[in-house]
Order: C-alpha cells, then sequence, then structure tokens
C-alpha cells in the first residue's frame, strides 16, 4: 500500500513537502488530480500517479499546464474534488483558463498548485506566482512549513467548496524539498462521479455572459477577504514596538533569527498564510501596535506593497520597509543570515554573523558541470548536427535534459526562453537573418507546446529544420509518461500518439526519422534535411538509458573499451561527443566499463577503429 | 533541545538522499523534531547532492555559512567546497576516496591536492575525522553502502542524540532489503572508525 493511503491517525511521518501536499489532498477527499511535471512540483504528481494505480483516484499526465487545470475544472464542475499541480512558470501556460475560470468559478473544488523556485535551482526565471492571485482575483494560501503544507491543503478544499472558486496553494522550493514531521488526520472517502448541470448563461463566458460574472466574481473576493482577516492562517505571535509581517517559508527565518537575536521579548511577527485577498483589517490593527515594520518575503515587495497600502488607508505613517537598500534583496532565495542581518540592520541590534572556516588559501575545486548522461541519444543527434552544421547554423533550443547540450563541445543551445519556444522562435530566426535554423525540441515538450508553433510555421512557409529529440519519455523531471509513451508494463492501456503522424499531419512535407545511435545514417539524413527548403523535421529517436534500465525485458548491452594499438590519441572521440564515461590515464584515453552503456556511438566516431565491445567472457 | 544542524555534501549517485533519510527517519523515531531540505538539481547528470538536516529547535530548513554543527563529505573536493558551511566548532567527516568530475576525468581541469587541503581544514574546525569509506563499504560487501559508512562515521562521533541501535532498526526498515545486511556492516564498520578517533 501507497504510505501516503495510511489510516492511523495521528501517526507521525517524515514527509517530503510535496508528499505532505498529496496527503493533505487524500484527506480532503481529492478525487481527480492532474499535472505536467515540473520542479519543485513533480513530486506532487508523482504521489497521486502511483496512488491512482491502487485505488480509483483519477490522475493524469496531461499533457501541459493549461491542459491539466481544463481537466481539473471539468471534473469541478461536476462537483468531484480536484488538485493540479504545477511549478511557476506552468501558470504562464495555465493562465489563459484561471482568468476566466475565476469568473465562471466551480462546483465541487478545485486546488491549485503552484511552486515558485526562488535562486532558480532548476528554472528558467524566479518568478513571483503571487501576483496572479492578484491577477485572478483568486484565494491564495501560502505555508510556512512542511506540517503547515498538509493542513493548509486540506483547509484549501473546504475554502474552494464555500467560495465556489479555485483557490492557489502557493509554495516554494524549500517547502516542496523540505522535509519536515507530519501528524496524520483521518482519511476522507472519495467521491468519483458528479453531474454537470447546465448552465449556459452562468457558464459560457460570451461577453454579456462574462458582463455579470466579473462582478460576482468581486463579491466573492469581498467574502474571501472577510475571511482571510478573520483567518487563523494569519496569525500574530509575541508582544512588542517592533513588528515583523512575512510569509511562507519567510516565517521559519524570520521565527529562527528573532530567536537567536534574543529579541523575542520585544517583537511582534504577524505570519500571513491566507495572503490575498490581502487581510486588510489585521495587518491594520496588527500596524496600529508597532513603532516601526519590517516585511520579511522572499520575491518581489508583493506583500511590503499591500502593506503600504493598508498604513495609508488607515493613516498610519510609521516606517515600513522590506526590499530596501541594505535590507533585503529582489534577487534569490533567502537564507538564515540574510534574514537575521536584515532584522538586526533594521531595529539596531548587534549582530556578528558565525564566522565561516576561512578558504581562501584552500586550492580551487573543479566544478561539477552537468552532463548528458553516457549513453544518452541526444548526445548522438547533437553530434551529428554539429557534423553537418558545426556553428553556421543558429540553435534555438528547448526546455528538458536535452538543454545541456549547449555545453561544450557540443555547444547545442543558442535561444532558450519557454516550453515550445524553441519552435516557436526558430521561423523569427532564419527570417531575420536568413541563416539555417535547426531547432530542437523533446517528445514531452512537443506535446507540451511544440504542435501548435509547428503548424504555424508550415502555414507561413517559414525555413528551417526541427529536430525532434525523442527518448521515449519526460527525461529532466524524473521520467514521466506523455502521449509517445506506452505503459502496458504498468497494464496501463494508453492509446499512444505517434508523432512522425502528428508531424505529418501538420502538413510538414520532409521529415525523416532515425535512430540518432546509427550514426551515418543520422547524418546523412541531416545532410538531406539540410538541402531542403521549408519546414523539414528530423525525429531521432532512442530511448533514455536511466528510463530504459527501469523497463521490463532491460539488458545491459556489453560496454565497450580502447584498445590501445590501435588508438593513435587524436581524442576525436572525446573531443567530438565527450561522454562522461570517457577518461584520461596519462596520455591514454580508457572507458569506464561501469558507465559506458554500449551505444556504440564512440565507436561510430573513431576512425581506427579503435572502439571495440569488450569481449564476451567464455 | 537545542538544533544540530548537519550538512551533507556528495556527488549524484552516492546515495546522500537516502543517508539524510535514514538520519531523518531516525530522528523521527526517537521523538526528535527534524527538519530536513534537498537539493539535488541534476543529480543523476553527474552534479553535486546537498542535504541539510537539522534536529531539534527551530523552525527554518536551511543551514547558512557558518553554521554548520557537523559536515559530512562522501567526496573530499565536496568536503573542501562546502567548507564555509563550518565554523571553528564544527565537527567534519569526511570520505578520503576522490571521485574526480568529468573535467578532471578529461585533462581539461585539475583535482587538487587533497591530503594538504584536509590538512589545512583540521586545523581550523574542531575536529576532522578522514576515513576511506569506498573500503569499508565494499568490505562490506557492495561499495553502493558508501552512504551507510559515513552514517555509521557520524553516529560514532556521539555527537547525535540518537541512539546506534536506533539508526540500525531504521536501516532495516527504511532500506532495500538485499541490501540491509550490507547496509548495516557498513553502518557499524564507519561508526568504529569514527569511535576510534574520539579522544
Amino acid at each position: 500500500m501507497h504510505p501516503l493511503l495510511l489510516e492511523q491517525e495521528n501517526k507521525k511521518m517524515l514527509m517530503l513537502g510535496n508528499e505532505a501536499i498529496a496527503r493533505g489532498a487524500l484527506e480532503a477527499g481529492v478525487a481527480f488530480a492532474a499535472a505536467y511535471p515540473g520542479t519543485p512540483s513533480s513530486e506532487i504528481a508523482l504521489q497521486f500517479f502511483r496512488i491512482s494505480l491502487e485505488t480509483d483516484l483519477y490522475f493524469e499526465y496531461s499533457v501541459n499546464e493549461k491542459v491539466s487545470l481544463e481537466m481539473a475544472a471539468g471534473a469541478a464542475m461536476c462537483g468531484l474534488k480536484t488538485m493540479v499541480s504545477m511549478k511557476h512558470v506552468g501558470l504562464n501556460v495555465a493562465s489563459d483558463a484561471l482568468m476566466t475560470l475565476a469568473y465562471t468559478g466551480i462546483t465541487g473544488s478545485l486546488v491549485l498548485v503552484v511552486a515558485d523556485d526562488p535562486f532558480m535551482f532548476s528554472s528558467q526565471n524566479e518568478q513571483d506566482s503571487r501576483f496572479y492571485a492578484g491577477l485572478s482575483g483568486l484565494p491564495m494560501l501560502e505555508p510556512s512549513t512542511v506540517a503547515e503544507a498538509k493542513e493548509m491543503t486540506r483547509y484549501a478544499f473546504g475554502l474552494s467548496e464555500d467560495l465556489k472558486l479555485p483557490v492557489i496553494l502557493r509554495t516554494t522550493t524549500r517547502i516542496n524539498h523540505s522535509s519536515g514531521v507530519v501528524t496524520l488526520g483521518p482519511l476522507t472517502k472519495r467521491v468519483t462521479r458528479g453531474d454537470f448541470k447546465k448552465d449556459p448563461f452562468n457558464l459560457v463566458c460570451i461577453p454579456s455572459v462574462s458582463r455579470n460574472l466579473h462582478p460576482r466574481l468581486l463579491e466573492k473576493m469581498d467574502k474571501a477577504a472577510s475571511i482571510a482577516d478573520q483567518s487563523s492562517w494569519n496569525r500574530s505571535q509575541g508582544e512588542g514596538k517592533w513588528g515583523i509581517i512575512c510569509n511562507g517559508v519567510s516565517y521559519g527565518y524570520v521565527k529562527d533569527a528573532v530567536d537567536e537575536l534574543n529579541i523575542a521579548d520585544s517583537v511582534r511577527i504577524l505570519r500571513i498564510g491566507f495572503s490575498h485577498p490581502f487581510p486588510e483589517s489585521l495587518v491594520q490593527s496588527f500596524l496600529n501596535g508597532c513603532e516601526k515594520v519590517l516585511v520579511a518575503e522572499e520575491g518581489e515587495p508583493w506583500l511590503q506593497q499591500a502593506v503600504h497600502a493598508a498604513a495609508q488607508r488607515a493613516g498610519l505613517t510609521i516606517p515600513i520597509q522590506g526590499k530596501e537598500e541594505g535590507l533585503f534583496s529582489r534577487l534569490y532565495e533567502f537564507n538564515p543570515t540574510i534574514v537575521k542581518k536584515a532584522i538586526s540592520v533594521f531595529f539596531g541590534i548587534d549582530f556578528v554573523p558565525s564566522t565561516p572556516v576561512q578558504t581562501p588559501d584552500m586550492p580551487e575545486v573543479p566544478a561539477r558541470p552537468p552532463n548528458l548522461c553516457p549513453g544518452c541519444p541526444h548526445r548522438a543527434t547533437y553530434a551529428a548536427v554539429r557534423e553537418v552544421f558545426g556553428d553556421e547554423a543558429i540553435y534555438p533550443t528547448d526546455i528538458g535534459c536535452y538543454t545541456l547540450g549547449l555545453l561544450p563541445p557540443l555547444k547545442m543551445g543558442d535561444f532558450l526562453i519557454a516550453m515550445g519556444a524553441g519552435v516557436g522562435t526558430a521561423g523569427g530566426f532564419s527570417q531575420a537573418t536568413g541563416k539555417k535554423v535547426v531547432a530542437f525540441i523533446g517528445d514531452s515538450t512537443f506535446f507540451h507546446s511544440g504542435l501548435s508553433p509547428l503548424a504555424n510555421a508550415v502555414y507561413n512557409n517559414h525555413d528551417f529544420m526541427l529536430v525532434v529529440l525523442d527518448n521515449g519519455t519526460t527525461g529532466m523531471t524524473g521520467h514521466q509518461p506523455h502521449p509517445g509513451v506506452d505503459l502496458t508494463h504498468m497494464h496501463l492501456h494508453k492509446k499512444t500518439v505517434s508523432i512522425e503522424a502528428a508531424v505529418k499531419g501538420l502538413g510538414v512535407e520532409k521529415t525523416i526519422a532515425v535512430n540518432p545511435f546509427h550514426f551515418r545514417k543520422t547524418v546523412d539524413a541531416i545532410q538531406e534535411l539540410a538541402d531542403y527548403r521549408g519546414v523539414s523535421v528530423l525525429v531521432a529517436k532512442a530511448a533514455c538509458p536511466l528510463y530504459d534500465k527501469t523497463l521490463p525485458g532491460f539488458k545491459k548491452k556489453r560496454p565497450f573499451f580502447v584498445k590501445t594499438e590501435k588508438c593513435s590519441k587524436h581524442r576525436l572521440c572525446t573531443e567530438k561527443i565527450a561522454c562522461p564515461a570517457f577518461l584520461l590515464d596519462g596520455q591514454e584515453i580508457r572507458i569506464d566499463a561501469d558507465r559506458c552503456t554500449g551505444c556504440a556511438l564512440c565507436a561510430q566516431i573513431c576512425p581506427e577503429n579503435a572502439i571495440l565491445p569488450i569481449p564476451r567472457k567464455e | 533541545m537545542k538544533t544540530i544542524r548537519v550538512m551533507i555534501v556528495a556527488v549524484g549517485g552516492q546515495g546522500n538522499i537516502l543517508a539524510a533519510r535514514v538520519l531523518g527517519e531516525t530522528a523521527v523515531a526517537a521523538g526528535i523534531d527534524v527538519r530536513m531540505s534537498e537539493f539535488h538539481g541534476m543529480a543523476q547528470r553527474g552534479g553535486v547532492v546537498e542535504s541539510m538536516v537539522l534536529l531539534g529547535d527551530g523552525t527554518g530548513y536551511c543551514i547558512a555559512d557558518g553554521e554548520a554543527d557537523v559536515l559530512l563529505g562522501f567526496e573530499p573536493s565536496e568536503t573542501i567546497r562546502a567548507a564555509a558551511k563550518c565554523s571553528s566548532s564544527s565537527i567534519v567527516i569526511t570520505n578520503t576516496v576522490p571521485l574526480p568530475p568529468f573535467t578532471v576525468a578529461m585533462g581539461q581541469a585539475q583535482y587538487p591536492q587533497m591530503p594538504e587541503s584536509l590538512k589545512k581544514l583540521a586545523s581550523r574546525v574542531q575536529n576532522l575525522i578522514m576515513l576511506d569509506a569506498l573500503k569499508i563499504a565494499t568490505e562490506a560487501g557492495s561499495p553502493l553502502a558508501v552512504n551507510m559508512a559515513m552514517l555509521g562515521a557520524l553516529a560514532g562521533t556521539g555527537i547525535l542524540p540518537m541512539e546506534p541501535d536506533l539508526f540500525c532498526r531504521i536501516i532495516e526498515e527504511k532500506t532495500k532489503k538485499r541490501f540491509v545486511e550490507i547496509n548495516l556492516k557498513a553502518f557499524q564498520a564507519g561508526m568504529m572508525q569514527a569511535d576510534n578517533t574520539r579522544s
């Protein structure tokens, strides 16, 4: 049985923040969940996926976040308890649906988890999703701890049901990927069937309908604001003339800092957990008792602006600061020292940070840049494209493991902004330069956002080659399925969608599919496409070696070795493909047999045929 | 209970996350509050993996520079990289077996002289324990048990308020069945080694 289905009430368990969120949803009786994987949110979906295999919980990996939200919206409209989870940039994709879903509202409940990534541990930007709550007019909750993440999730379902609105549960990486002790509550039985009541003049958002819906949303926001003002998720602690207002994970830093600086007697802390609509009256009465107030929040001065506005309306002129010079930065994530320092500066307390050991005289430690794995088929495709175009072509790329192809020696990646934008920008590059453009996109990303820009390119007669790097899974986030992935080995009978057929269906007239580990054939195919004017597509199809290893019937291939007598040490193998299974032993190139997957790419690059499979032992 | 902050650094694939998990679960079983935070951006692709484990009082999930009570380094150059997490009162436990990054394997970067650097570090912290965790793990039955040898060494320092027996129970419960015996052996051997260095 999945550990999150444990019925033992009051049992204490160590959980990852994302597991706690999934457990909270189960305790609330979630019946329908959907997601597109994205760090730091991925493990929420992973729990639902596993649980859906052993219960009647419906879960699906949708092709993108907008589709996830739309799926959940449909189910919620039938009265089900639903959840969608995504990373911050995923909400950009889903936002189109979200803005109007706020107008229609929902029956049942819908909790939208959005995981922000301050410091961009694994994201293309560190946007602050809290603005989406303001933009859409939806209630937002922000947990401060892993334990609270579970409780708040459960609460969010009830709130959503009461207000008949989607509720945003906003986290940051340090909640999603932290672990803490969680006390189990009772599980609520799932209701997996509902019914849809037709009501087109309230649900079909043509202008005349929406004109009535917008005022209704504002009424719901008023109701939500009075709930926020009373909410026990917004709590103050301590007494004193100094105030600190904080949210989410920042509370932990503030609480520890106040204790460690020994100023608990002088400081009142207001933790805002129900942060949109902004609990204005509550904040005003908090401000009333303070001489000065510091706002501690990662990211943008979202809370600070709201506090300023609240103070102004109450006619309060006390100093309120946060994202000021010498206090908090709008960049990256907090750490305990940053917060202690800002508090000590603002309130004028002596603070000597712990002295780290001195390291300037230590040798510089070599970096460990991430690399495409040994046996990764993308390396083979990139090497083949480089063989044909070198540095001459422009290479827009996309989001996934294959983004790592930007590193030398492959250097395949010149522009990257968003899922699907590799295809979308390719036409712009070729139109503007007249140069050859080769765009890259992974298979999961292709289904996420690659189809529409490809149709656009065909229609508008753009001239570029698109390479679909199809490794049969969503590699970067941990091997989640997508419409191209067959899951019959898990007894899940999904009807798979062929990328090649989709490409042809969109009107691409020139398409070649290759196994990139057949190096010469791949180079020939690229050469053939290079001479074609218009949109052409190369589908480079070979399994992700990490995923392949987990499939039934997997047999490890024989690893390769370098036959020293034949090797003339020109190092074409390492210079062209830089597989991490290579190592230098003095001047000799060797292959680490433990890391080599036997893909044979290097063997095809070596002009001396000095790279051979290790002979079988008799 | 006063907070004890343990920083664990390793290279992807060395079992850092599992070691942190066992440490955390042992704390839960002992009724000690625990908070953990991991950073494993591209672990499977050769990157660095960090875990932060905070036992006892407090609310935050992170360890700032100079605030680690213990630094557990599964790879010597990673120990040096994370040295700024330590202060003069920290205990450092490090594996001495290098795992050079790909750039070093290809001769594009230099792997530093570890014994010298570790000696410097030893003079700046309260205690530095060095062990060949790979040897211990291999002797226990699998090179994959480096993480359990390191965890054993941590338990052997006596800095944690948890009994070694409890660690063993959690290792039995939380690690893969076919590795339990090897893991326990590695844990105990690691513990002995750290215990021997205590004065």
